[in-house]
């Protein structure tokens, strides 16, 4: 069996030393996971090394840290790909070295001992935040809530979080603005505003809408969708959030996540590219540019963006014509196409991998159903 | 000091309902965990819920394929009480939000499961207890008058003079401070002892802490030696493969494509009752027709793909991460593994122990619901009905009882047990040496089959284990996260817990359920249709019997 290098990252909060790295060699087959040779080199060389875990099958989210500098489960992380990974390179902190598969506590959340750290103060504090439990009308019917097979389906997606704030961790926006809801939050939000049970899908929609921090602080970097052990795709949850926000409840918000995404839609719609200029002040009159410019908080918002707009001239990278001029997309037509098409359809189209299964997959029914011990309704 | 009417120890399904339901009584109510709540094993339970509910199904029905699973050892009165009162606990947690899967119409739909004669079981795709852990989580985080003690370490239960409940000692285990909390009833809901046994596919938590605790006072355990193997866990880490595969149409084969429970279980087949469909596979692995793993395979592909998609999509996962196998085009080698602890904390309906103001509910519990055999997602249902009832008698309990005062003492004998450990120099083998010891032995003489030589060995093993226990020592010398110390402590829980696994198993001689003596291979109604009692009584458990209770279901022979 092969040797791995896992260079950890160590603390002791009783020591009064600062952080510090510590190299442990295990001695285990590739396909065992980071969490099997943290646990060796804690069963067998330092019982003081702490971590926590569980289930060790992905389900119970205890045991979430950074590998290589990617925040992960360790129990569902293989020794081999991560040092595949720590061989690549691309980590960029001080511990990179030989080759070591490099293990760090989770990000955005202060650190306890060792790998772990406060999900108290993090993590469920937003939990708590997007008031999570169902809040359904009057009294619950004397049989089941009759709703929507595949509403259920879908909320699923959320349902499968394991909250083990791998997200939370790689949040670049989180890292940002420490008060930003969040993708674990914002996602288990979704399970209440998609559950048909809930009552006040509106009011839930309007106080994320509305909160400086809530939805419209997530920046789209997709990191969060990257990391999540359980494929609930936070980012997805959250841009469902916005289109149920803004789509169908017309949310126009103080923050201009309304503005700004009809601004954009607009925009592309008539330019087929982003027209930047124009952006800034249509977000501010709820899409209208007339309105935006006349808005005070826009006035002051394209004032202070003044000088980023001066260093991008400066750099050639915008020029007084373009920010005047924006040429159309030559093949205006087919912009106009792919509007009808998206806007034609009964239906909003979602990505949920339990109702469309992974990209590059065959497609659903590619096979015959099977008879008899089918588990199929009764 | 905090003190409660109601204390519960254990933040998974059972003990999550049972602080509801007290709290809904009004009483001050508390939950320790030694994990955060949603890292309860309660996750694990994949495939779903068992409930008549539809008009075509019967309570009555629901009941007779529990018994006939337990193999007549499940007293059919505590029996009768979940079947009845399960169609109502699963719409509570319906309306609670639980997102369980419709069907076309939009009510709930079912599939099938093991052991059943209709498909009753309701689910969330295989996440099923997963969802009503965290659904009840939300209940609870709602309810915030319910006090949580997340990450605390229950270290002893403590009794007034008369022999009643006082409350217990607990282990902040972030800080390492020690706490006394008065109580004037305690609700064990710490789960089973899987990792008394390796592999299990249970979680590192599942160390038997309640049962140990209880057994140290004197509350009797009950058929302790019923220890389910799953049909269909992984070779090398002993992870679990959904009965929900096989509700959904996946068969089993042997090395030499042959679909072997047609020899075994010609009607049910596959979906025989797991110890039935354990023995089967072992028998094979035992001839020659395994694999080169010692296992045979779970073919999944038999199920549409979209199917797998929306409703095993956590095996997906357990397949591609765990086995490097993509299980919706190609067989997974799969063996029969430690699972669930059928016995237990001998409770009555109400949860209630022979110590007043103890209680116990889900699986740390043995009522008896299952007998010789758990039936696939009938433990959920458990952990749910009984933990209700125990937290609603609880609170009664506790609205005329007046607060306890535990002595302090205590509270500094259990301070002065844990400094004892951790200061102690290392003079023998590593926590984790025993451990690794422990498992394999259970595994290999307390497991499918078992025999009086195999156990007499295990019960040597277990007994020099507890004295090498005894010398253990930590590296971690600090009081925050000191995980050391507490493995050592669960150890000493584990020990336990084995000595009266193989204790129960020695003294049952015969064949019934889980435990399949090849000494001794014939269910014996005439003399051990009865329960098996330990209680601690010095160095050797004190056994005795106790009647199984039979309504309307007299034994017969157990065919599927």
């Amino acid at each position: 069996m092969p040797d791995y290098t896992l260079k950890i990252r160590r603390y002791d909060p009783e020591s009064g030393d600062a952080a510090y790295w510590q190299d442990f060699t295990v001695d285990l087959a590739p396909e065992r996971s980071v969490l099997d040779g943290i646990l060796r080199a804690r069963d067998q060389e330092d019982g003081s090394l702490s971590i926590r875990c569980s289930c060790q099958a992905a389900i119970c989210g205890s045991c979430g840290v950074r590998i290589n500098g990617k925040s992960a489960l360790a129990c569902n992380t293989k020794l081999s790909d991560a040092a595949e990974r720590a061989q690549r390179g691309g980590i960029n902190n001080e511990a990179t070295s030989n080759g070591a598969i490099v293990v760090e506590p989770m990000g955005n959340m202060p650190v306890l001992k060792d790998l772990i750290v406060d999900m108290d103060a993090v993590h469920w504090k937003k939990i708590q935040r997007v008031v999570p439990w169902l809040l359904p009308e009057g009294e619950p019917p004397e049989r089941e809530y009759i709703v929507d097979a595949e509403a259920m389906i879908d909320v699923t997606q959320s349902m499968a979080c394991i909250q083990c704030g791998a997200c939370v961790s790689a949040c670049l926006s989180m890292e940002v603005d420490p008060e930003f809801i969040g993708p674990a939050a914002l996602a288990k939000a979704y399970r209440f505003v998609g559950d048909p049970r809930d009552a006040h899908h509106e009011d839930r929609l309007r106080d994320l809408a509305e909160d400086p921090h809530g939805i419209y602080d997530c920046t789209h970097c997709f990191a969060c969708i990257e990391v999540c052990p359980k494929d609930v795709a936070p980012m997805s949850q959250i841009m469902r959030l916005r289109r149920r926000a803004t789509g169908d409840y017309a949310i126009k918000d103080s923050n201009n996540g309304y503005g700004h995404e009809k601004a954009f839609v607009d925009i592309v719609e008539r330019w087929g590219t982003l027209h930047e200029a124009q952006l800034l002040p249509r977000s501010f009159g709820d899409g209208s540019l007339v309105k935006g410019q006349t808005r005070p908080a826009a006035v002051k918002q394209l004032i202070d963006s003044a000088p980023a707009a001066l260093r991008g001239l400066a750099r050639g990278k915008v020029s007084p014509r373009k920010v005047l001029i924006h040429p159309k997309l030559p093949d205006q037509k087919e912009v106009r196409r792919i509007y009808e098409e998206i806007e034609g359809r009964d239906e909003r189209i979602e990505l949920n991998l339990y109702i469309v299964g992974e990209e590059g997959e065959g497609g659903a029914d590619d096979k015959e159903p099977v008879q008899g011990e089918s588990g199929a309704e009764s | 000091m905090p003190q409660h009417d109601v204390l519960v120890i254990g933040a998974g399904l059972a003990g999550m309902r049972a602080a509801l339901a007290a709290a809904e009584e009004g009483a001050s109510v508390g939950v320790i965990s030694k994990v955060h709540p949603v890292r309860s094993h309660s996750n694990a339970a994949q495939g779903g819920i068992n409930a008549a509910l539809n008009p075509e199904d019967s309570w009555e029905s629901h009941a007779f394929d529990t018994i006939k699973g337990s193999d007549y050892l499940g007293d059919q009165d505590a029996i009768e009480i979940m079947c009845r009162e399960a169609p109502q606990e699963l719409l509570h947690l319906e309306h609670l939000g639980v997102t369980f899967h419709r069907n076309e119409e939009g009510k709930l739909g079912t599939r099938a499961f093991g052991g059943a004669s209709a498909a009753r079981t309701y689910y969330v795709a295989d996440i099923t207890g997963q969802a009503i852990l965290h659904v009840l989580y939300e209940q609870l985080m709602k309810h915030s008058e319910v006090f949580r003690y997340e990450e605390w370490f229950t270290t002893a239960l403590l009794q007034q003079d008369d022999g009643a409940m006082a409350g217990v000692v607990g282990r902040n285990i972030r800080d390492g401070s020690m706490e006394l909390f008065p109580a004037k009833t305690v609700i064990l809901a710490s789960g089973g002892n899987g990792q008394v046994y390796n592999p299990t596919t249970n979680a590192l938590v599942c160390t038997g802490d309640g049962i140990a605790l209880a057994y140290r006072i004197g509350a009797p355990l009950m058929d302790m030696e019923m220890v389910q193997y799953h049909p269909t866990t992984l070779a090398g880490n002993g992870l679990l493969i959904t009965e929900g595969a096989r509700g959904e149409g996946a068969h089993l084969y042997n090395a030499e494509g042959e679909r072997f429970m047609e020899k075994y279980a010609p009607n049910k087949m596959e979906l025989a009752s797991r110890d039935v469909v354990s023995r089967a596979e072992q028998t094979e692995i035992n001839e020659g027709r395994g694999f080169p793993d010692g296992t045979v395979s779970l073919d999944i592909t038999k199920v549409p793909r979209k199917r797998i998609h929306e409703a095993l999509r956590e095996i997906i996962n357990v397949g591609r991460d765990f086995a490097g196998v993509d299980i919706t085009r190609e067989p997974i080698h799969i063996k029969p593994g430690n699972h669930y602890t059928m016995g237990g904390v001998k409770t009555d309906f109400e949860g209630r122990t022979p110590i007043a103001g103890l209680y116990a509910a889900g699986e740390v519990a043995c009522v008896s619901v299952h007998g010789g055999n758990r039936l696939g997602a009938n433990s959920l249902l458990d952990t749910l009905i009984f933990g209700r009832r125990a937290g609603q008698d609880a609170a009664r309990y506790a609205s005329d009882t007046g607060m306890p005062k535990p002595s302090y003492a205590s509270l500094s004998a259990e301070q002065g047990a844990i400094e004892a450990i951790i200061r102690r120099e290392r003079t023998g083998r590593r926590v984790s040496e025993i451990k690794a010891e422990l498992g394999a032995t259970m595994d290999k003489y307390a497991a499918v089959f078992r025999e009086e030589d195999g156990l007499r060995t295990a019960l040597e093993i277990v007994k020099r284990l507890q004295q090498e226990a005894t010398t253990t020592a930590t590296d971690d010398k600090g009081s925050v996260f000191n995980q050391d110390a507490l493995g050592a402590l669960e150890l000493g829980y584990m020990l336990d817990n084995a000595e009266l696994i193989v204790m129960g198993a020695l003294e049952r001689k015969e064949s019934r359920g889980a435990q399949f003596r090849t000494d001794y291979p014939a269910r014996d109604d005439e003399h051990w249709l009865k329960h098996i009692n330990l209680s601690v009584n010095g160095e050797i458990p004190e056994v005795s019997y106790s009647d199984v209770t039979i309504t309307q279901w007299q034994p017969e022979a157990r065919t599927y």
